[in-house]
């Protein structure tokens, strides 16, 4: 997130995108349920009738793998009706005509046409969203998961940029993070391309650095991303590969092909606190402590770097992660001791520009938000204050574009999919809680009334769907939650799995799967 | 900044807050129920009256705004006797089993009662008894201890925005209830917990399920830490009893300000499951047999030199983890990057 | 010593000879529910809580008396023991008042916490309580409450353990059994030296420090234990803090060598809580006013103390 949570209270405008606010993050959704109380308008644009659009000014039901066609249409209303901050988009950005260029096509009616909304409310919402003083995006999933994905994103960011909503409080573009510190691993550098603090290993000046630091040669080959790797297991490239508190069985796409690639593994380790659907692959498990069982720190979805405290002993003869990893590096040979998470802390501040000046001392009360260049900078509450980190702001507009797969008279349903409010990835920790399997206890998947009676399903009903990469069984659920001809599924589950069907097509810059747009077919079951 | 006087004492504070927020900006502790800072005033418990020179009546605190010359006595004989006789006449109407009550040690009316010596109820007559709600799996109502203080129904309204729950009947049968009285699982309530985080007294409480032990607050501890599900990062307590997380509380800090979701309130049962891994595995003949950590850390050390010198570090690659911490996402890539000398680590921010 | 081998709730537990099954079962970590037992004091097996199943015998055993043997078995949770327990408290409870919702020793209630186990509650009922002079607040140091006493009689085995005290004494006969202080008197009138050891092993709220009541809940606050400094047996105290405030001093259960005393539990007050209260000496059966001075036994000398402090400080200012 550029801005903070608690900024959400005092904002004028909201525009949620790609984001089912209330059932993935329902702090953050009362947070904006009581700014919308103090008089915020709200935008919401998503496939499903979600319940924030029950609090919605406007609402667009647009159809899956189209933001990018909308988000272009209301950056051309606001460019054509005069609402974009001229004085901000001289003074603090650059590549403006471009941007002007690209949208000129898209009309609130071609918009209109292309994501099934009404044209009259993409002008509404772009009305609401120029002229509100302070307004913030917010999205998630939605936005990221598709062929566009980077695209999207930047497109959220030149509409931000337009009505100067980047470096102003209870503003922004907010993506909210799903889990609970995808932040803090990407920023503690867990990428291809990145060591901690996304310092790029190409970059000679970084690998000296580190080198240095760590006293160890280090390879400045960019690695391979998840899919990537999972690709290369499966042709025989990669050989082995370490898993930790992860489950790709479940949760990435096309399972079928991370079940060959596995098997096709020499050597897999995992380390989880229990046993999952990938550890039946493995050929060692280790028991790791939960996070009630070691100290520690989560980096939330606004940056905000916060503790996590050791309330009991591991279960059994588990161990904290980070001291698995510490033994296993002393046991090949390199020597480095950390006593306590603290100390790793340190070398993580020594290291990473914008965790210079945090320490556990400082956050003992309340995290800090990065970045936080030396020992006495209180953190960042907003990004960009006044001046972006980059200089000016670039405008990176881009063309809508069909998603990797559209239906077709064999595959006629959009699939969707998504998180339940009372399940959380791959249940390996919901699915131990009696209460939430009583209140959602298996997969299903989400038709519209007019599909059912196409099919003649009735409410409850298995049916079997079937995607080009594989087919699954799962209850039919009949709501006016989804409409025409989309249809939405939970990736929770194992048994009914979505990513038995989900499409591996990957966005070409960040290599996100397009885990939102796959072409299904529902068979009734006789 | 107006001038008030609080207990005869001249204090300057600042326009627009009441009575209450100014005594306690002195650290003069005044007793209410069904105050709490996020909300607006309710005024519905009265414990917080004060006596306010020129008014006849006593005035609650939390309702009442400073103005220039306002005159208060806190804690005055006539107020002193107004709240016993209050405290009396709730606890005239109140199951009396602190004895077994799982939320003596933490309760309001408890604490006041013992504050202001009001050892029993006086005033004998009939006792509300309603009927208990146990419809949803993480938490029951229990009308006979409820205070109608209406925490949980502005908090469910207010801050968490769901308004599930409502005051429902009246007079001496006035109690929380859903729409209709279906019960609260068929009402649009999302099990956030929210409203038994703010229940002054024993009405809303958790569930306890077959893992947790019969514990009293005063065998419990607590422990500060961050929670482990959205990205969020919601402040919370964990509740520990022995090697047990036998419960979840909300902060009132930011970035959640006292709120959580089902998940962070009640999705902890997880931690001391009996699935838990607990010692290493190795496969062997095709089956996972368990091994001690020795014997695990030496086959992956022998097992990824070998792959290393006939492959190459690069035929080797690594899933880190969005759910564990900075530390260990940072030993996990150093690890890979200094030790076995690759890039290929990433993780499932895509996903 | 021999170490014997037996059984508890299917544990194999091995033990000396001389332990009892009680003994033997803490050391698994089975706590088996019992009122009137007490490390250090004698057995007397008067509460009946700590009943267990042995196998061969046919009766339930009191685990605080019985010996442990080679190859005992033994159950301390079954049906026939949980339903013997929750009589035995029904009928404590029936004859004790409910008033947990003030009761200065909720939270640290031996009964309460062995009710709250059992499920056992409060019931009406039309029999007889206890009845007469049952409330003795002479002292200013003991609140005695023989409505909420259980007879368990530790009190009286406690102030017997030292020589020169053996003031509480078993009175009366069966419904009319009570705790009495030398011939009936109240503990003013009483030899009582106020050393409260008898409050510190009481189980229940019968016995309560009167200077620690009122002050605070049991749960609140923080617990620091200090040595007292007073002699050389070096007593142990629990001195309380409640919002960052130490208002109460009071003794630990007293050990073999640490037999408490009022002086010293006086003097800790002094040194360590923030406002503590007047205190009182005994003149001729009487609680009468005394000044810090004469309770902690230092007539004159503190005079002295800080007279030479006062010298000192003149001195230094001349330097």
């Amino acid at each position: 997130m550029t801005n903070s949570i608690e900024d959400i209270l005092d904002t004028d405008a909201m525009f949620i995108i790609g984001s089912n606010t209330t059932e993935n993050h329902p702090v953050i959704a009362s947070h904006m349920k009581q700014a919308i109380e103090k008089g915020a308008k709200l935008v919401v644009a998503d496939p499903r009738r979600i319940e924030m659009a029950d609090y919605a000014d406007v609402y667009l039901q647009i159809r899956p793998g189209t933001n990018l066609a909308l988000i272009n249409s209301m950056i051309h209303i606001i460019i054509e009706e005069g609402l974009e901050d001229k004085e901000y988009i001289e003074k603090r950005t650059a590549d403006y005509e471009d941007l002007v260029e690209l949208v000129k096509p898209y009309t609130a009616e071609y918009a209109a046409e292309i994501c099934g909304v009404d044209a009259e409310d993409i002008i509404k919402a772009a009305r609401i969203y120029a002229k509100a003083g302070k307004a913030g995006i917010f999205y998630a999933m939605g936005i990221t998961q598709h062929t566009l994905g980077t695209y999207n994103v930047m497109a959220l960011s030149n509409l931000s940029l337009l009505c100067g909503n980047i470096g102003k409080a209870s503003a922004g573009i907010n993506p909210l993070r799903g889990q609970n510190n995808v932040q803090g691993s990407c920023d503690m550098g867990c990428l291809p391309a990145d060591l901690p603090g996304y310092q790029k290993v190409m970059k000679p000046e970084v690998i000296d650095r580190f080198e240095e630091a760590w006293g160890a040669k280090l390879s400045s080959k960019i690695g391979l991303t998840l899919s990537e790797i999972m690709d290369g297991a499966a042709d025989g490239d990669l050989k082995m590969l370490y898993v930790f508190g992860e489950n790709p069985m479940v949760s990435d796409p096309d399972l079928n092909h991370v079940k060959h690639a596995l098997e096709n593994l020499d050597f897999l380790v995992v380390q989880d606190i229990f046993m999952n659907e990938t550890s039946e692959y493995a050929d060692v498990v280790l028991p790791a402590a939960s996070f009630a069982e070691k100290e520690g720190t989560f980096t939330n979805t606004e940056r905000r770097v916060q503790r996590v405290r050791k309330a009991i002993d591991p279960v059994g003869d588990a161990k904290p992660d980070w001291m698995i990893f510490m033994e296993l590096m002393n046991r090949f040979g390199y020597e480095k001791q950390y006593n306590n998470p603290s100390e790793i802390m340190e070398e993580i501040a020594s290291l990473t520009p914008s965790y210079t000046g945090i320490s556990y001392e400082r956050i003992e009360e309340t995290g800090i938000q990065w970045p936080c260049p030396s020992k006495d900078h209180p953190g960042t509450d907003y990004l960009h204050k006044d001046a972006m980190a980059r200089g000016k702001g670039l405008f990176f507009p881009a063309d809508h574009r069909d998603s990797a797969e559209m239906a077709d008279t064999e595959y006629p349903y959009i699939l969707t999919t998504g998180r339940v409010l009372y399940h959380y990835h791959t249940r390996t920790m919901t699915g131990r809680v009696d209460g939430l399997n009583e209140k959602v206890s298996e997969s299903f998947i989400e038709i519209s009334e007019n599909i059912a009676k196409e099919l003649n399903i009735s409410d409850g009903e298995v049916v079997r769907v079937k995607s080009r990469r594989g087919d699954t069984e799962t209850k039919a659920k009949i709501t006016p939650i989804v409409n025409k001809n989309v249809v939405f599924m939970p990736f929770h589950f194992a048994d009914g799995a979505a990513n038995m069907l989900t499409n591996t097509e990957r966005d070409s810059i960040c290599k996100i799967p397009e885990l939102k747009v796959a072409a299904v077919r529902i068979e009734k079951i006789v | 900044m107006i001038k008030i006087i609080i207990n005869g004492t001249e204090c300057m504070v600042e326009e627009g807050i009441t009575v209450l927020q100014a005594c306690r900006n002195m650290g003069i502790e005044i007793p209410t129920l069904c105050y709490d800072e996020r909300l607006r005033a309710h005024a519905a418990c009265r414990l917080c009256i004060v006596e306010v020179e020129g008014k006849s009546n006593l005035m609650t605190s939390c309702s009442l705004e400073v103005y220039e010359g306002l005159n208060v006595q806190t804690h005055s004989e006539k107020v002193m006797r107004a709240r016993k006789d209050l405290l009396d006449l709730l606890f005239s109407n109140h199951p009396n089993d602190c004895l077994t009550c799982d939320k003596s040690g933490d309760c309001k009316l408890q604490d006041y009662c013992y504050e202001y010596g009001v050892a029993r109820g006086t005033y004998e007559g009939e006792k509300r008894s309603l009927k208990i709600d146990m419809t949803n799996p993480f938490y029951y109502y229990d009308p006979s201890k409820c205070i109608l203080c209406g925490k949980c129904v502005r908090a469910c309204q207010e801050l968490q925005g769901t308004s599930a729950i409502e005051l429902n009947g009246r007079g001496f049968e006035t109690h929380v209830g859903t729409p209709f009285e279906l019960g609260i699982n068929k009402s649009t309530c999302v099990s956030c917990g929210n409203c038994v985080s703010v229940c002054p007294v024993g009405a809303l409480m958790p569930k306890r399920s077959k893992y947790i032990p019969k514990t009293r607050i005063w065998d419990q501890r607590e422990v500060r830490t961050t929670c482990s599900y959205c990205g969020v990062g919601c402040q919370i307590n964990l509740v520990v009893k022995d090697n047990n997380i036998i419960g979840v509380k909300p902060l009132n800090v930011t970035p959640n300000n006292g709120l959580l979701c089902v998940k962070g309130k009640f999705g902890y049962k997880f931690i001391n499951s009996p699935d838990r891994l607990k010692t290493p595995l190795i496969r062997k003949n095709g089956k996972l047999e368990e091994a001690s950590w020795e014997q695990a850390y030496a086959y992956i050390v022998e097992r990824t030199n070998e792959i290393k010198e006939k492959y190459g570090s690069d035929a080797i690659g690594g899933f880190a983890s969005a759910r564990c911490t900075n530390e260990d996402n940072y030993l996990f890539q150093k690890l890979f990057r200094a030790v076995i000398g690759t890039n290929n680590i990433d993780h499932c921010a895509r996903l | 010593m021999r170490n014997v081998n037996l059984t508890i709730d299917g544990i194999n537990v091995t033990v000396p000879e001389n332990y009892t099954i009680l003994q033997a079962a803490a050391t698994v970590g089975i706590n088996i529910p019992a009122l009137c037992y007490e490390p250090g004091l004698e057995i007397v097996s008067a509460c009946r809580l700590c009943i267990v199943e042995v196998e061969g015998v046919n009766k339930l055993q009191t685990s605080c008396s019985i010996v442990v043997q080679d190859g005992m078995v033994v159950n301390t949770e079954t049906e026939k023991i949980k339903n013997a327990r929750k009589d035995i408290l029904q009928l404590l409870l029936d004859n004790h008042p409910n008033d947990c919702l003030t009761c200065q020793k909720a939270g640290e209630c031996l009964l309460q916490d062995a009710a709250y186990k059992y499920g056992v509650v409060f019931r009406e009922h039309d029999g007889a309580r206890k009845a007469g002079k049952v409330f003795d607040n002479s002292s200013p140091y003991i609140i005695k409450n023989d409505t909420k006493c259980i007879l368990c009689g530790k009190c009286v085995r406690t102030c017997a353990e030292v020589s020169d005290r053996q003031v509480l004494t078993f009175a009366n006969r069966g419904f009319d059994t009570k705790i009495a202080a030398d011939a009936n008197m109240s503990l003013e009138e009483s030899t009582c030296v106020s050393c409260n050891r008898c409050v510190a092993v009481c189980p229940v709220g019968a016995l309560l420090d009167r200077r620690f009541s009122g002050k605070a809940r049991t749960w609140e606050g923080q617990v620091e234990e200090v040595q007292c400094k007073v002699c050389e047996y070096g007593c142990m105290f629990e001195v309380l803090s409640k919002n960052g405030k130490r208002v109460a001093v009071r003794a630990k259960k007293p050990i073999v060598g640490r037999p408490l005393c009022l002086k010293g539990r006086m003097t800790t007050e002094f040194l360590y809580l923030d406002n503590p209260d007047t205190t009182y000496k005994k003149v001729d059966g009487k609680f009468v006013e005394a000044s810090w001075e004469e309770t902690m036994g230092l007539e004159g000398i503190l005079e002295k103390l800080l007279k030479q402090n006062e010298n000192e400080k003149i001195e230094s200012e001349e330097k």
